[in-house]
């Protein structure tokens, strides 16, 4: 991290110049050393609260998920990899994994494309197309934990705004128990994700939109390329980094999902909503058992890192390409 | 909440709840805590009474000890049931308990001593605290010392509601098992949804398999099962097969799985509201019941969980607790001030007559003036077994397991020899 902010990577600048006594070597030697220091002082207190608030943890939860830790003292009781087989045997973790997937499928068979759609459909000249943006990005700005008490109201079985709006059309059949059917939850909760998020990834449509160069458009248009064929043409090429990114966001966030499912459901009922994050905190915060919880951990950041790293690996290599830091070790 | 102070309190709490760190919640105190330089001591008092009336008595009450104490300031933090019992598990975690916290007794107690948490309140109360009812003190016993002072006793029964059992021709309240899901049909029959349940928050579908369990194994099977760690007896599975006779009839509320306790759509609103007609709960439910919905006044009813045809146990044996305090070990003789004076007969005349709670202090036992708070103290004192609430009397991970497994044959995807399974396979792992 810090080679970046020293000074020597310019000294390519210098080649022009005479060869340099020794005291200019001295002088040049000592500006770097002060230029070294300033930057370490500088990094020095961002750098121990990464290690303190975020590296230790991380490291001391690898090491709790190898003992059976009630959370007090020092983790004693070395069961070795006990934990994770445990893991492979809970109905309930094997069901978060599952859930975790139709999740992440859902998000991107529905909600993206849905996000897409409404983000094209705002980038036309419309009236009041600025309202529309602003109403739909505007669940996102909500926290979480608004958002579940706000909706958790909204689908009350009999009593809440949706069974009351579809009973008063004449659409009781279509009411439901919404969180409070097992075989519903998922759904419902998924319909107030996509509620809460797809604001966010119009918003990045959008700006990937309108980087977009009208010219393109309308040469498209002169060769008589017809709407459709101007959008899959056209538009979506252009508007892959953007793609690739808004995905990428949001199967991070389907793994981690917590808030949302914590206020709504709790992960019921009877664990049919229930997330990785959501088992940890049952286990960590209300059974006290922290090394198990920390065995959960552990395989939900192992796959937030395999998936990063493979996404960055294999999906956004071309978008990274030109940035600061090239994914390329070969120099091509 | 006229005055000003409150109503700040008020505030101060549901950002508590809302998840505003401790420290946080400190700064914007105002009146910075511990010793400062006037000699003055800030005491940390949570506790969960976050419902009118209790709420506003216990601040009051608060203000009258300053009043009478000007060198102590409480700072009081109130927190909900559930988001209590979370907060209290990190802060164990951490090392650091408020200086008086609310607690139930039990396992979970016992797990904050053996951490070294908790102070041994035996001398330092001995002199006022032996005038306290027994029973009472009972929860907060552990290895013959004393670890918190009560100031609520009670049990859970079914709360019912005189005018809709009225209604669907049910006139005394049923006494045996048989009786009781007899009635169950007669309401359903006559369009009354029988029972309200709050399916997401799992502590009160266990109390239905704790008192099954009670009425079929004996008041002293569930404490001996947990120390053997071994709940896989015939009777706890026909415990099981009693509340799956009674989950079959479909007697709770559309969408209970999802409900909540105390919200105004949850299990007291529906019975407050009227639109439940009866649920399994402890001495607090009235005011619950008014506070989330309605209330029901006179046409509120009580009758212990009735008694299982065969079984071993009795009507007369209770399932519940109170609501104690204990403190912080190394807390500062100021918060053991401020336990002698809520226990005293004064204050708790004052809790009894305005909050519901039943009395810890003999003297105020006049005090009641509900006739249903009558019945629960009366039932209560010629109590011929007692158990504590199951999560609480056994260590958090096999209580948790209780809940959750108890849920889960309640949902219908477990069934009462996997309940008893699951509840000795985690009491085993507990070593």
């Amino acid at each position: 991290m810090t080679s970046t902010f020293l000074p020597d990577k310019r000294t390519g600048t210098d080649v022009d110049l005479p060869p340099p006594s020794e005291d200019h070597a001295r002088g040049r030697a000592r500006r770097r050393a002060r230029n070294w220091l300033t930057a370490v002082g500088f990094q020095v207190p961002a750098l121990v609260l990464f290690i303190v608030l975020v590296l230790l943890p991380i490291l001391f939860a690898l090491y709790a998920a190898f003992f059976r830790w009630g959370g007090f003292g020092m983790p004693s009781d070395y069961v070795g990899v006990d934990n994770f087989t445990r893991l492979l045997d809970d109905p309930v973790f094997l069901g978060d994994l599952w859930r975790c997937l139709v999740l992440v499928l859902l998000s991107l068979a529905l909600q993206l494309p849905f996000a897409l759609a409404m983000a094209v459909l705002l980038n036309q000249k419309t009236r009041g197309r600025a309202v529309y943006r602003m109403l739909f990005f505007a669940p996102y700005v909500l926290s979480e934990a608004i958002t579940g008490v706000l909706f958790s109201m909204i689908f009350a079985p009999d009593d809440g705004l949706a069974d009351r709006v579809l009973g008063g059309v004449g659409l009781d059949g279509l009411g439901g128990e919404w969180f409070a059917d097992p075989s519903m939850v998922m759904a419902t909760l998924f319909l107030v994700m996509t509620w809460k998020y797809f604001g966010f990834h119009m918003m990045l449509y959008l700006a990937g939109l309108q980087s977009i160069p009208a010219e393109l458009n309308e040469a498209a248009l002169i060769d008589g390329a017809g709407p459709w064929q101007r959008f899959r043409n056209v538009t979506l090429p252009l508007l892959a980094p953007t793609l690739r990114i808004s995905v990428f966001l949001s199967v991070i966030g389907a793994i981690q999902l917590f808030d949302l499912v914590w206020v709504v459901t709790q992960g019921g009922p009877d664990h049919h909503s229930e997330t990785m994050a959501v088992t940890m905190f049952q286990y960590g915060f209300k059974r006290y058992q922290v090394g198990y919880a920390s065995a959960i951990s552990v395989v939900m950041f192992g796959i937030s890192l395999v998936f990063a790293l493979a996404y960055q690996r294999f999906v956004l290599r071309r978008d990274l390409e030109g940035a600061t830091t090239t994914m390329r070790g070969d120099g091509k | 909440m006229g005055d000003p102070a409150l109503s700040r309190r008020g505030f101060l709490a549901a950002s508590a709840a809302a998840g505003l760190s401790v420290t946080a919640l400190s700064g914007c105190g105002g009146d910075s805590g511990g010793g400062s330089s006037d000699g003055t001591t800030t005491v940390e008092w949570w506790n969960i009474s976050t419902t009118e009336p209790a709420k506003g008595v216990w601040a009051a009450l608060a203000r009258k000890f300053e009043a009478q104490n000007p060198k102590v300031k409480i700072k009081i933090v109130q927190l909900e049931n559930d988001s209590f019992k979370s907060k209290m598990t990190a802060l164990t975690a951490s090392g650091k308990l408020p200086d008086i916290f609310h607690t139930w007794g039990g396992g979970v107690l016992k797990q904050q001593v053996d951490a070294g948490l908790v102070e041994d309140l035996t001398d330092r109360t001995k002199p006022w605290a032996d005038g306290l009812l027994p029973v009472a003190k009972d929860p907060y016993l552990l290895d013959e010392k004393v670890y918190g002072i009560p100031f609520d006793m009670g049990m859970i029964g079914f709360w019912y509601n005189k005018a809709l059992f009225k209604r669907a021709g049910v006139s005394e309240p049923p006494t045996t098992w048989t009786g009781f899901l007899d009635a169950v049909g007669k309401l359903k029959s006559a369009g009354i949804t029988p029972l309200a349940l709050a399916g997401k928050e799992k502590w009160p579908g266990m109390y239905y398999w704790a008192y099954l369990a009670m009425r079929t194994a004996g008041a002293d099977a569930l404490q001996k099962a947990y120390d053997d760690k071994d709940f896989t007896g015939a009777e706890f599975v026909q415990a099981g097969e009693h509340l799956k006779e009674l989950v079959d009839l479909q007697p709770f509320q559309k969408g209970f799985l999802g409900a909540a306790y105390s919200s105004p759509t949850g299990q007291a609103a529906a019975v407050g509201n009227g639109k439940a007609a009866m649920e399994l709960m402890g001495q607090w439910a009235p005011v619950v019941e008014a506070d989330a919905g309605k209330g029901l006044g006179d046409n509120l009813g009580f009758f212990p969980f009735p008694a299982v045809e065969g079984g071993k146990g009795s009507l007369t044996e209770v399932f519940g607790g109170g609501g104690g305090h204990a403190l912080r070990q190394g807390a500062p003789q100021a918060a053991v001030d401020f336990l002698k004076f809520f226990a005293s007969e004064a204050t708790d005349l004052e809790l009894v007559k305005k909050t519901g709670v039943l009395p810890v202090v003999p003297g105020a036992e006049s005090a009641i003036a509900d006739p249903n708070i009558k019945a629960v103290q009366a039932q209560l004192k010629a109590a011929t077994g007692f158990q504590l609430y199951l999560d609480q009397a056994y260590a958090p991970a096999v209580g948790q397991e209780v809940n959750d497994s108890v849920a889960a044959l309640i949902a219908g995807s477990k069934s009462p020899e996997q309940v008893t399974e699951s509840i000795t396979k985690t009491a085993k792992e507990e070593q």
